[in-house]
């Protein structure tokens, strides 16, 4: 089974956000990141179902060169392979659109990713890229099995959950306790540094409309945590 | 002009967190609301739609619908938007809501944006405000095209009552069998219980709380409250309550008008899910716990005496 894992790169959940350049940048002074939380459950359990059935996990993020480190650490963890388009993550439909170029390509028989991302939680990229490719997309996902070509997953619905079945090929956006994080061990690290990269150039969506301009602010108060 | 708003239900009855969006979309005074409701729904219930401000409600009668099966639903919606000639989708932010919402923008070719805070400004182009950075930080941005999908954080406006009532018509879109790919085999959910995000107080607890045992204590402040209980993210983890009531960075986002964190550090990940909220009331017996400075009231005193006292006087005060 070939895996694909969509992966962000984001301030540490303990990260105090503020901005520059006129409030439309992220101050990243001082800022650690890492991969967004719910999509290290999405690898996670990209990773366990390889061990338990074969295939190969590739991880993919839509980024600049500063999200290198952060791929290298997918890699460590076990994923298989790395693919990073070279662009700033504009907007969800524009992430989207790569995911869905290099998903196309790859013939993916799972596509997985975090529910959302936090920092700009849209949650929304894993519907997106499911409508582009045509194929069913299910959010969020808390219990992923797979039985030849048929999956078996829990999402979470408001007071309680709901069981479902469908075939590969499809989109999970994944949340907690699909599995544990992982933390990546010495031999991880080192057999990261050989493991396979390619580098994507963006492929160029038409014109469309989008947001933009995007000015941020703290909340009313903001000196405390609120 | 008018604008479409995607309403859902539970326990039959319309949520609230789809009222305030009929409110929010009533209030954007870009037209006449249509509200849509997919599934099986008893139409006196619809008909209150209107009494926030929606004229009419297109009903899918279809019983295929009443689970929330994400491909037919945006399917359902991108028809709807077409033959209403909408061009605004308004809806609730929720578990279904969103995933459904991605899947209507790329078929309609609509902007999208999420976790929307206020009306959007509409005095130049179209501005919006969302939370981003799970609440701790804002984003305004401009939203372009013809056609704008806007998923509303729940406290975004108040609930306007008009005192109308909508007319109720049948919707009778076309469905394939691509659009139900996906089977629900099975569906656990608590009847009868405030759903934790549509919930106007919130009682959570924490590892403080020391164990499972103990939540009877929480449920009975929470009744007395007509509140909804949530927990930290430990607590899920062990198992001590359901997964879906967990709280915070990696949960559910609450922004409910008053909640009350029993036994709960507040750490920042907690904080991110609770920040949103009107009014945030510690109970702690560290005088020292991280949350007290987050909160408008803390109490400083061990659970075990003053949550009985706390429901005692809440009861006393009705
Ligand atoms: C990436 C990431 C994401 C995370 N996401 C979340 C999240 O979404 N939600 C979340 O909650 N956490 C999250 N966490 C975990 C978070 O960091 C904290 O560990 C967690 O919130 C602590 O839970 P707690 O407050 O219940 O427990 P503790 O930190 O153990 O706090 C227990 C509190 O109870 C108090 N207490 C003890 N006994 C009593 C008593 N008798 N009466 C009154 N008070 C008492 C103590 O003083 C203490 O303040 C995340 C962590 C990471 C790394």
């Amino acid at each position: 089974m070939k895996i694909l894992v969509c992966i962000t790169h984001v301030p540490d959940t303990t990260s105090k956000i503020s901005f520059s350049d006129n409030n439309t940048k992220l101050n990243s002074a001082g800022v650690q990141f890492i991969i967004g939380p719910y999509d290290d459950y999405a690898l996670a359990r990209a990773i366990e179902l390889k061990e338990q059935s074969g295939g190969s996990v590739t991880v993919l993020n839509v980024g600049e060169a500063d999200t290198e480190p952060t791929i290298r650490k997918a890699l460590a963890i076990g994923a298989d392979e790395a693919i990073r388009i070279n662009s700033f993550p504009k907007d969800s439909f524009f992430v989207a659109q790569q995911i869905a170029a290099v998903a196309k390509e790859g013939g993916y028989d799972l596509i997985l990713m975090g529910r959302e991302s936090i920092d700009f939680n849209g949650g929304m990229v894993h519907g997106m890229v499911g409508e582009l490719l045509g194929m069913p997309s299910v959010s969020p996902v808390m219990k992923l099995d797979i039985e030849g070509n048929t999956a078996r997953l829990a999402r979470e619905i408001e007071g309680g959950k709901e069981y479902l079945e469908l075939n590969l090929p499809f989109v999970a956006g994944c949340q907690e306790p699909i599995a544990e994080w992982k933390i990546p061990n010495m031999r991880g690290i080192m057999t990261a540094r050989t493991k396979n990269w390619t580098y994507g150039s963006r492929w160029r969506p038409r014109p469309r409309p989008s947001c933009s301009a995007t000015t941020c602010h703290r909340p009313r108060g903001g000196e405390n945590d609120r | 002009m008018s604008v479409l708003v995607f309403i859902e239900s539970a326990d039959g009855a319309i949520k609230k967190s789809s009222l305030e969006a009929i409110s929010f979309a009533a209030a954007m005074g870009q037209g006449d609301v249509t509200a849509i409701y997919l599934g099986q729904l008893e139409s006196a219930e619809l008909q209150k739609a209107g009494n926030f401000g929606a004229t009419k409600v297109l009903h899918v009668n279809d019983e295929r619908l009443n689970k929330g099966i994400i491909q037919a639903y945006a399917s359902v919606l991108a028809q709807a938007l077409e033959q209403s000639g909408a061009k605004t989708l308004v809806l609730a932010k929720s578990a279904l809501g969103d995933p459904v919402a991605a899947r209507v923008a790329i078929k309609t070719g609509a902007s999208f944006v999420s976790n929307v805070t206020a009306l959007p400004d509409t005095t130049s182009g179209f501005k919006v405000t969302r939370s981003i950075y799970t609440g701790k930080a804002f984003a305004t941005e401009e939203m372009k095209g013809d056609i704008k999908i806007l998923a509303v954080k729940k406290n975004a406006v108040d609930l306007k009552e008009t005192g109308g009532s909508a007319q109720v018509e049948a919707f009778s879109p076309q469905l394939s069998d691509s659009d139900f790919g996906v089977t629900i085999t099975k569906t656990e959910k608590q009847e009868g219980e405030v759903l934790l995000p549509e919930a106007d107080i919130v009682v959570s607890g924490g590892r403080g709380m020391k164990g499972p045992e103990n939540w009877g204590m929480l449920e009975e402040l929470a009744g007395e409250l007509g509140a909804a209980t949530g927990c930290s993210k430990p607590v899920s983890d062990i198992g001590w309550r359901p997964h879906h009531e967990h709280v915070g960075q990696t949960g559910v986002k609450v922004s409910p008008t008053l909640y009350i964190a029993v036994g709960i550090s507040g750490a920042i990940q907690h904080l991110a899910g609770v920040n949103s909220s009107k009014v945030i009331v510690v109970i702690n017996k560290d005088p020292e716990a991280p949350f007290f400075k987050a909160a408008d009231y803390g109490i400083v005193g061990d659970a075990f005496e003053v949550v009985p006292k706390l429901t005692e006087a809440i009861r006393a005060a009705k």
